[in-house]
């Protein structure tokens, strides 16, 4: 705290790390906080996943065996926001404090104190909605979209509690997109040139910007609930002059980028990690580039397209079929560009190659299920089914998650300083990538054939699927121990990792040794 | 084992089930391109042949190739879908239409065409849900009172609803559409062959969400006509028998019987078969004061509900009959026994007395 | 900028100061959540206490982390690299600012274009009309609600002085910038004082606005959503006139104590964007609330 001490420090340039707990409370450092936030996903991804459990044990057969319906409901939403908000958005905030700055070549994030402010809100705001789980109503039980009115006039009193910790987790992600773009436009090494940026950090910028432009209008948003439900306000209500579909139009507006937000860093994720293993250059880094930001414009043009039965006039919904329908051209760019990129190399099959493809493989189906769903007039058949369940959990568990996992594996030598364990990983990457597509596959089957979604019971045909899906669930999230394994293993020792470990790799972040030390780059390296 | 979307009954489903195997397949055949190109690459082009990797890492021409190609499938696709789209749009010239309004958790149907109106109610035994009763064949997919609907002509539908977003989806008519409480959707379909069809409400609605089917029975058009006068004659019968009860006194023991029929079916979802409630949105009605003392209370809460909650206005949900005998079986089961008898009269008055 | 880059820039060692913010937030979301249950209930509880606690902190950790902020800015331990950074993130949050007053307009929009007129049986709500609200008239002000709830519409007269007097705290601001940058201290002092007290009377008057509107118009929140979009949008820029107001407040005190230089006054400026940036959404808000 004190300035001068802190002067003399830094011209010292020691690699003196601060000890104890207070080390983790206070830090200003990139690389603590990065690993605040990615512990704090971990323990987020097992809460949901938890929850995630309860669900598909309660669909494990039809009736009502294991919890009531209200509480059912309770899990679903939870669910969804702590694994959106929980999870995977600090995953890659996580990511972004400790990779950018070193990929960038700079001593650390650009607004180090408001860096740590961004973590530390985050449990507490996830404090605040499990305190709401135990308030006399139960919990948020209107879903992660939380559509009004039922989440305000028909709503327990959770809502309160829900919209300020809302509030709280916006604010935490604003200051972290601020802090991750003002690092990349200000801090770049000398001669790292726009061009030059790896694509984690491309992605990344684009990212923040799209956070900066949708987080505050999730706050009007859930401000305007707030004063619907308790200040008797009318902006969701019919009587009163309002529109509980202007809710959605708001929510969607933040919501379609928000899925834009958990999707791009792991395009980035994933053009690390295929040139490394296919020890050959990224093809088409440019357009990569380009589509990146056609992505992140076109996504704030599509947004009705989760509304398409709300009963809009046909012009809109032809005008938010059409839009969604063109996303998938820069996001085909980008696959092809993967594939382009893999073919002729000398590839190996590491573990976060293995997820890498994977993510390839099965993003693509989750993408292309996305496509059937935006032509509007059979998305009538297959919106609230669980064909969209199917559609979001690929791009996002096969997707956002299997990249997150990538991304650990591929940077864990430089975190730890000790190798995983191939053989471990290779077991996690096998029993992951078997069960998810047990788990989420036959989603699309259920779904077409008509089960909706959000229901704690279903019709009798739906029976053998919901068993075969609870299963692949189980196994899947007991996958997910050998990860934990894998971890705790690294972290507590294991082979010493080179300062680049992956043959093919470049970028400065290998070129400084392993484990990262505290302080990288307090002088900038010179970038050719 | 179903694994696909119904063709449906409709034209419209028809056109809708074949425009979505025709994107379907365009998928698969993008999907098949792609990863065949990639795993040709991951089969031939690996470390452990020997290989060494090259070193292209642009190609404008490829590149715009890529991007064009996609772009005129999309627009392949875009056509049809538009063609399919704007044929459901049209609801113009019907000859039948219904007023559909979605409530927790229960359907109205009202035939503006004729003097029907009545409410559709899950039908299915709570012992089945709970798993005390083997599960019949349409589990949670059946109704007290179906909706009627004749075969070969336009049927229009405007939806509404009382409180939250509900969502009216039969898969057979390709019909899914929000009931948003203050609007008027609308929907429309011609149903080729007479059958039962079911379908659910689509829409997170609050707690019996999932337990809120669908059920309609398409008739040819002239027992559609039948149906119509039975119903009609029905529903008079039942206002006759309503002037007639004003008059009538019920016993406790009649109410009773009656009274616990209408507080499963109606009730119980939210105040729990033993009166126990969800509190505290859903309050318990053992030992409430409205339901042991404050009888002009409990028959205001009843007619008119509580506006801003989940308890909505029986009046027109339920008939005088049934509504007296509710009212006096919670005043009387789970040891709340008041002894009150209450009569329709009383009932009728209040209801009368708002009318003026 | 130059190519000696980061050299000196500087990384602050520990902090308790962001922890102590997030416990802030803690009790100021924690507690308002329950304060408002406990209001809609009619019942009192901790909720309130619980809120000023934390609001009561947030005021410390703003304390302690602007001194050091202070303390490190007048011993030169920031770059003009670091002065960047502050001045893009400040833009940004600017950036972000602007996107939850989109949103709010975006609703009033909304209400007036669409959600208004079809409640009429506009567009495709023909049966809209026809059914549900027969008697409703699509106008806008909505002064009687589908639900009929009655109410008159704020008139533009009061607003328009107040946006002059908006509009000359922008210009006297900037005067002050002028002078910061030339070292004329008097004159700096002088506007900046000048700004703030034109802040202040702009908050005056729209507080006497809402008792107009509450006390003679009948105006409220709960008149329905041309009073909501109303208050929301006034209330909502009111608050922020009144964070810019304290922030200039903060800045005069620095300037009184003879800080800032002409080359180096990143909290003053700050400020002078923040400031800025509230008129510009308020010429906004008085054109679609007010106006037309
Ligand atoms: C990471 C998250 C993520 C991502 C990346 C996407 C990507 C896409 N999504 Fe998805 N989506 C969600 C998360 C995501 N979605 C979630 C969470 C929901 C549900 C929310 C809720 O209701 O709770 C949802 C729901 C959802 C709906 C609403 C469904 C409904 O409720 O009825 C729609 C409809 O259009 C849609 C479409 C798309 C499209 C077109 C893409 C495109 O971006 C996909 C583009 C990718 C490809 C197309 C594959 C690769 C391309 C090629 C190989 C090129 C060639 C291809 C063609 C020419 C077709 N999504
Ligand atoms: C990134 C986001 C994300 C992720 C990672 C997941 C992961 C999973 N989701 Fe998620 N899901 C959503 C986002 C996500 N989901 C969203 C947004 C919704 C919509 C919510 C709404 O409708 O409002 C949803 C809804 C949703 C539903 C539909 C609920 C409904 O409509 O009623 C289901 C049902 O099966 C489901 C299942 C799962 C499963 C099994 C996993 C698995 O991948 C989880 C695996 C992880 C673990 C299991 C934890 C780790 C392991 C342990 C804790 C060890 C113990 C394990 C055992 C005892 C077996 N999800
Ligand atoms: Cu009604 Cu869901
Ligand atoms: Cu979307």
């Amino acid at each position: 705290m004190s300035t001068v001490t802190t002067a003399d420090h830094h011209d010292a340039h020691h690699d003196h790390k601060p000890t104890g707990i207070k080390r983790w409370l206070f830090t200003t450092n990139h690389k603590d906080i990065g690993s605040l936030y990615l512990l704090f996903a971990l323990a987020m991804f097992f809460l949901g996943g938890a929850m995630a459990m309860v669900i598909r044990l309660e669909l494990f057969q039809p009736g009502m065996q294991f919890v009531e319906p209200q509480f059912f409901n309770q899990m679903t939403t939870m669910h969804g926001l702590i694994m959106v908000f929980g999870a995977v958005m600090p995953a890659f905030t996580g990511l972004a404090n400790w990779m950018i700055p070193m990929m960038i070549g700079a001593p650390d994030m650009a607004l180090p104190r408001m860096n740590n402010w961004s973590f530390w809100i985050l449990p507490f705001a996830f404090l605040i909605l499990i305190i709401s789980m135990f308030l006399p109503g139960g919990g948020p039980d209107f879903g992660w979209t939380f559509y009004a009115p039922l989440s305000t006039t028909y709503s327990n009193d959770s809502t309160a509690l829900f919209v300020f910790a809302i509030h709280i987790m916006g604010i935490s992600s604003i200051m972290g997109a601020i802090n991750v773009i003002v690092t990349i436009v200000n801090m770049r090494a000398p001669g790292m040139t726009w061009m030059k940026l790896p694509l984690f950090v491309w992605t990344w910028l684009i990212t923040a910007f799209l956070l900066i432009m949708v987080m505050p209008v999730l706050a009007g948003l859930v401000t305007m609930v707030l004063t619907d439900k308790y200040f008797a306000t009318s902006f969701f209500d019919a009587a009163g002059g309002g529109d509980p579909v202007l809710f959605q139009h708001i929510f969607w507006f933040f919501g379609h980028p928000e899925v834009y937000i958990m999707i791009l860093p792991a395009f980035g994720i994933i053009s690390a990690i295929v040139p490394t293993f296919a020890r050959k250059k990224l093809f088409g880094y440019a357009s990569m580039v380009y589509a990146t930001a056609s992505i992140a414009i076109l996504s704030f043009l599509v947004w009705a397209h989760h509304m398409f039965t709300t009963g809009m006039p046909v012009y809109a919904t032809l005008f938010f079929m059409y839009t969604t329908m063109l996303i998938a051209v820069p996001t085909g760019v980008k696959v092809f560009n993967w594939v382009a990129t893999m073919w002729r190399g000398a590839m190996t099959f590491e573990v976060p190659m293995m997820f890498a493809l994977a993510f390839i493989v099965l993003f693509t189906i989750g993408g292309l299920s996305g496509v059937m769903l935006a032509i509007a007039p059979v998305d009538f058949q297959y919106h609230d089914t669980y064909f969209v369940v199917a559609h979001f959990h690929y791009v996002l568990v096969s997707g956002a998650v299997f990249s997150l996992v990538a991304a650990a594996y591929y940077w864990l030598p430089k975190w730890t300083g000790h190798m995983y364990d191939e053989k471990l990983g290779q077991l996690h990457f096998w029993c992951s990538v078997i069960s998810v597509n047990l788990l989420f596959f036959p989603m699309h089957f259920v779904g077409l054939a008509g089960m909706p979604r959000r229901i704690p019971d279903y019709a009798l045909q739906f029976a053998d699927f919901n068993a075969f899906i609870s299963v692949g669930g189980f196994l899947f999230g007991l996958s997910q121990l050998i990860f934990v394994w894998v971890l705790v293993k690294c972290i507590r020792g294991g082979e010493k990792a080179p300062a680049k470990p992956w043959e093919g790799a470049e970028g400065l972040e290998w070129e400084v040794p392993s484990p990262a030390p505290y302080h990288t780059f307090d002088t900038p390296p010179q970038v050719k | 084992m179903q694994f696909n979307m119904t063709p449906g009954v409709t034209d419209i489903s028809q056109q809708v089930y074949n425009l979505h195997m025709t994107i379907f397949w365009i998928c698969c055949a993008i999907g098949l391109v792609v990863f065949t190109a990639m795993f040709v690459s991951i089969i031939l082009h690996r470390k452990s042949r020997g290989v060494t990797p090259a070193t292209f890492h642009e190609s404008t021409k490829v590149e715009i190739i890529w991007t064009a190609i996609p772009v005129l499938i999309l627009i392949l696709m875009a056509i049809p879908a538009t063609r399919v789209l704007i044929a459901m749009e049209d609801t113009s010239d019907s000859d039948v239409t219904v007023l559909v309004t979605g409530s927790q958790w229960r359907w109205h149907y009202e035939y503006l065409d004729y003097d029907i109106d009545f409410f559709s109610i899950l039908a299915t035994p709570r012992g089945q849900i709970e798993g005390r009763l083997p599960k019949g064949q349409n589990y949670l997919l059946e109704v007290d009172r179906p909706l009627v609907i004749p075969t070969g002509k336009k049927v229009r539908f405007l939806m509404t609803s009382d409180d939250v977003i509900h969502s009216w989806w039969v898969p057979a008519f390709a019909i899914k559409k929000d009931t948003n409480p203050g609007f008027i959707n609308e929907a429309w379909t011609r149903v080729n062959e007479p059958g039962i069809y079911r379908g659910q409400c689509a829409e997170l609605c609050g707690m019996d969400h999932g337990f809120m089917p669908i059920v309609v029975i398409a008739k040819e058009p002239d027992d559609f006509a039948i149906w119509v006068e039975q119903e009609e004659a029905r529903i008079a019968a039942i206002r006759e028998e309503e002037q007639r009860l004003l008059a009538l006194r019920m016993n406790l023991d009649e109410q009773m019987e009656l009274g616990e029929r209408v507080y499963l079916a109606h009730c119980a979802a939210c105040h729990q078969p033993n009166g126990t409630g969800l509190p505290p949105m859903f309050p318990a009605l053992k030992d409430n004061h409205v339901t042991t003392q404050d009888r002009a209370e409990h028959i205001r809460v009843m007619v008119d509900g509580r506006p801003g909650t989940s308890m909505a206005s029986f009046a027109r949900q339920l008939s005088l009959r049934e509504l007296t005998s509710v009212i006096t079986y919670t005043r009387n089961a789970w040891g709340n026994d008041t002894g009150d008898v209450v009569q329709a009269v009383e009932v009728y008055e209040y209801m009368q007395s708002k009318g003026e | 900028m130059n190519n000696e880059g980061y050299q000196k820039y500087y990384v602050p060692d520990q902090s308790p100061w962001p922890l102590v913010g997030a416990i802030a937030l803690f009790f100021i979301a924690l507690g308002a959540g329950f304060y408002v249950i406990d209001m809609s209930k009619d019942q009192s509880g901790w909720g309130g206490y619980m809120l000023l606690l934390g609001i009561a902190i947030l005021f410390v950790m703003l304390y302690g982390w602007f001194k050091n902020v202070v303390d490190e800015s007048m011993s030169g331990l920031y770059s003009a690299q670091m002065d960047r950074s502050f001045k893009q993130g400040m833009s940004w949050f600017i950036v972000s600012e602007i996107m939850f007053f989109a949103a709010l307009i975006g609703a009033l929009l909304y209400a007036r274009f669409i959600a208004v007129p079809w409640l009429g049986g506009a567009s495709n709500n023909e049966m809209t009309g026809a059914i549900l609200w027969p008697n409703f008239e699509a106008v806008w002000p909505l002064l009687t609600t589908p639900g009929g709830t009655e109410t008159q519409a704020m008139g533009w007269g009061l607003p328009l002085i107040n946006t002059m007097i908006l509009i000359t705290s922008s210009i006297t601001l900037h005067f002050a910038h002028t002078a910061i940058e030339q070292n004329k201290r008097g004159q700096l002092t002088g506007m900046l004082l000048v700004t703030l007290i034109l802040g202040v009377i702009f908050l005056g008057l729209q507080g006497y606005e809402y008792i107009l509107a509450y006390r003679d118009l009948g105006l409220r929140l709960d008149s329905g959503i041309y009073g909501n979009t109303f208050f929301i949008l006034t209330g909502f820029h009111g608050m922020h006139v009144l964070l810019g107001a304290l922030i200039l407040f903060f800045v005069l005190l620095r300037v009184l104590k003879g800080h800032f230089t002409a080359e180096k006054h990143f909290a003053f400026q700050a400020g002078a964007w923040y400031w800025h940036f509230v008129d510009v959404v308020w010429v906004i808000v008085f054109c679609l609330v007010y106006v037309f």
